[in-house]
């Protein structure tokens, strides 16, 4: 029995006269990959920044099951709903350069850690608590480490690493705030095949370890492939939403994104 | 090559030509019977075209021979970092002993606490530019509400410089935080503007609001510090230091007091800085100099975390105002114009953003040598300036601009200036 995650009830959001997203409703199920895509300028950022808490909704809601109970997104500030359990990564990549790799995972578990400092003052003074709550922490940086292939690098400023490796280290920063639902925005995008392979190995481990995911993507290859569900937007509109084969077929689809012929890979 | 560099040099010298027949060539002075007359110097023009055409070709000589600079190696900031574990003890090391080395005397000692208030200052203002990225151009304000609330409650209620020196800090990082709120949303320019304001609407109420600060006339007669009670007085009495510990009276105890006693306050604002960067506090204000959108996509909380490093920078600048305001005695609004908070933030850059040890260096260099140069006179700030320019030339990211992890996995290595942000407020 499918139990939902996330879901949008007539999500809206207007810049002035421009209707970005409009009236989306959509549910992205438990311990699913449920990938929106949809042409450039559909709204697919508009959509994730929405769930995200960068922009505030102009109307409608959204709502994160944590446990069975629902959490209303659009009411918390920015920083609230990254604790409610959304983690995201961003299109372009929005790492800490200047620190190390390890210190972009500790950064991430910032939450955690800062409740174990008392105030500041127990961490000032080398308290065991402290020390005890770092140790944990450091070892689930280098869990994330070692699943995204990064522990050689540990050491090593996140602005050093090539831009693939810089992907995977996005993603596991992510994955060390305890996510319950991961947004990754486009990220297969700059990515070789082989990396792209390793991509959806890893996404596909990710949903398997219990946290749902909520993918933008244009590589069709990788959509397709580990995809349970797919939601397709145009021009602010939700306009299919299904299963990857139900959604190939659908020929409003077809006709606005994923283009006449074959398989769909060259439209992408 | 060579056609081009004297193509090149021609250029200069035509540019200095330009500059130098309306600056030089031309003068106004009063004739004999007191009329305006214009002199020519052509002579000196062409002199000084001369010198920018040759300085030019030297120039471009001296860079044809040293090739391309090398960009700065990993293995160079690496053998940078050793160093600086090896100044550091050094350097405490000769702070500790100052008082007692031969030929140490007033003077020295005296500008030994001058120096060790920038240091403390720099270092306080560093968590606030240097890890959090918040360019604060006023932060001569909180220096001034610390060393106001010494002396008002010395004066007027008459606490002792022991408790009211975590008072001035505390009423100090108050009004840090009154400054962080409406400055939260601003960044870059905007913020340095607003704090910029902001250091000056403190000294602008410090000097009108005569009933409660004196106005220009200042506070004077503010309590000097006690040695645990004792006092520093000349009478010898057993109530006194030198009566207590047996010893002639000297004016000296006292200067040699203030001495350690900015010293450990600077160490410990040292302190507290260097463990707070290997915590989640710290981590968080680099995140937030790194990127603020990526820190809230985390969940961390940016308005605490930014009110925090304002909070706490204040602090630090009003506990040094209050020892600023015990050794003065006297403390009045011109203590605390702008060019204070400049001298600051230039110490803070020139040392290297977020560097404990580049900033104590620049404080001893900014500090010191405007002491030493003092026979300069008014050549003083045109040297002064001049080796700002330099530093700024040579090291674009201050004296140590690498950054050194705060935790690490295997082993510890200093991370290019490269790679580090700047902060954007």
């Amino acid at each position: 029995m499918a139990t939902p995650i996330l879901e949008t009830d007539t999500l809206t959001m207007r810049f002035g006269g421009l209707v970005a997203v409009d009236a989306v409703t959509f549910t992205a199920q438990r311990d699913d990959i449920t990938a929106i895509i949809g042409p450039n300028g559909a709204g697919k950022t508009t959509l994730f920044n929405c769930i995200t808490g960068f922009y505030r909704p102009t109307g409608g809601a959204l709502r994160l099951f944590r446990d069975g109970a629902p959490v209303e997104l659009h009411h918390l500030a920015g920083h609230r709903i990254a604790r409610a359990g959304v983690a995201r990564t961003f299109q372009n990549i929005r790492l800490f350069p200047g620190m190390t790799a390890l210190e972009n995972l500790l950064v991430a578990q910032h939450n955690t850690l800062m409740a174990s400092t008392g105030f500041g003052i127990g961490a000032l003074l080398g308290a065991p608590r402290y020390r005890r709550a770092q140790k944990a922490a450091i070892a689930k940086a280098v869990h994330w480490l070692e699943v995204t292939d990064l522990l050689a690098r540990a050491d090593d400023p996140a602005g050093a690493l090539p831009y693939g490796q810089q992907r995977r280290l996005e993603i596991a920063r992510a994955m060390c705030t305890d996510p319950l639902l991961l947004c990754l925005d486009e990220p297969a995008a700059g990515l070789n095949p082989r990396e792209s392979e390793e991509l959806s190995a890893l996404l596909r481990m990710i949903r398997d370890g219990g946290c749902s995911i909520l993918l933008i993507e244009h590589d069709m290859g990788v959509v397709m492939g580990i995809s349970d569900r797919i939601v397709v937007l145009d021009h602010g509109r939700k306009i299919a939403d299904g299963t990857p084969g139900e959604v190939r077929a659908d020929p409003r689809v077809i006709a606005a994104y994923l283009g006449e012929g074959d398989e769909g890979e060259d439209a992408a | 090559m060579t056609l081009r560099a004297l193509k090149d040099a021609a250029i200069t010298a035509l540019v200095a030509l330009g500059l130098f027949v309306p600056l030089v060539g031309l003068r106004t002075d009063v004739g004999p019977s007191g009329e305006l007359v214009l002199r020519q110097r052509w002579g000196d023009v062409v002199i000084l075209v001369a010198l920018a055409f040759v300085g030019r070709l030297a120039l471009l000589g001296w860079r044809g021979w040293r090739g391309d600079p090398k960009p700065a190696s990993a293995a160079r900031t690496e053998a940078l970092r050793k160093a600086g574990l090896f100044v550091a003890p050094v350097l405490l090391g000769l702070a500790v002993l100052l008082p007692f080395i031969p030929g140490t005397g007033r003077y020295e000692l005296d500008l030994g606490i001058l120096v060790l208030t920038y240091v403390m200052l720099g270092w306080g203002l560093n968590i606030v530019v240097g890890l959090a990225g918040l360019l604060d151009l006023g932060y001569v304000a909180f220096y001034a509400v610390g060393a106001y609330s010494y002396a008002l409650l010395a004066t007027t209620f008459g606490l002792s410089f022991w408790i009211c020196l975590p008072l001035a800090g505390l009423l100090a990082a108050f009004w840090g935080v009154l400054l962080g709120f409406p400055v939260l949303r601003l960044r870059g320019d905007y913020l340095a503007i607003v704090t910029l304001a902001f250091g000056e609407i403190i000294r602008v109420v410090l000097l009108n609001w005569v009933s409660l600060t004196n106005g220009p006339n200042g506070i004077s007669g503010i309590p000097r510090p006690t040695f645990f009670g004792l006092t520093f007085s000349m009478s010898g009495e057993p109530d006194t230091f030198a009566g207590f510990f047996g010893i002639e009276p000297s004016p000296v105890h006292r200067v040699i007091f203030l001495y350690y006693l900015i010293l450990g306050l600077a160490l410990l604002t040292n302190w507290v800085s260097i463990r707070l960067r290997r915590q989640p506090l710290g981590r968080a204000w680099e995140a937030l100099r790194e990127d603020e959108i990526a820190c809230r996509a985390l969940g961390i909380n940016v308005t605490t975390t930014k009110l925090t490093a304002f909070a706490l920078g204040a602090m630090f600048a009003g506990i040094a105002g209050s020892f600023f305001a015990t050794r003065q005695g006297f403390i009045s609004p011109e203590s605390f114009t702008f060019i204070e908070s400049a001298i600051i933030l230039a110490i803070v850059v020139l040392g290297g953003m977020g560097s404990q040890i580049g900033i104590a260096i620049a404080a001893l260099v900014m500090i010191g040598g405007f002491e030493v140069f003092r026979d300069l006179d008014e050549w003083r700030m045109l040297v002064f300036g001049g080796a700002m320019v330099l530093i700024m030339v040579a090291r674009p990211r201050g004296l140590v601009g690498h950054r050194t992890p705060s935790v690490v996995l295997r082993e510890r290595r200093a991370i290019g200036a490269e790679h580090v942000a700047e902060g954007h407020g």
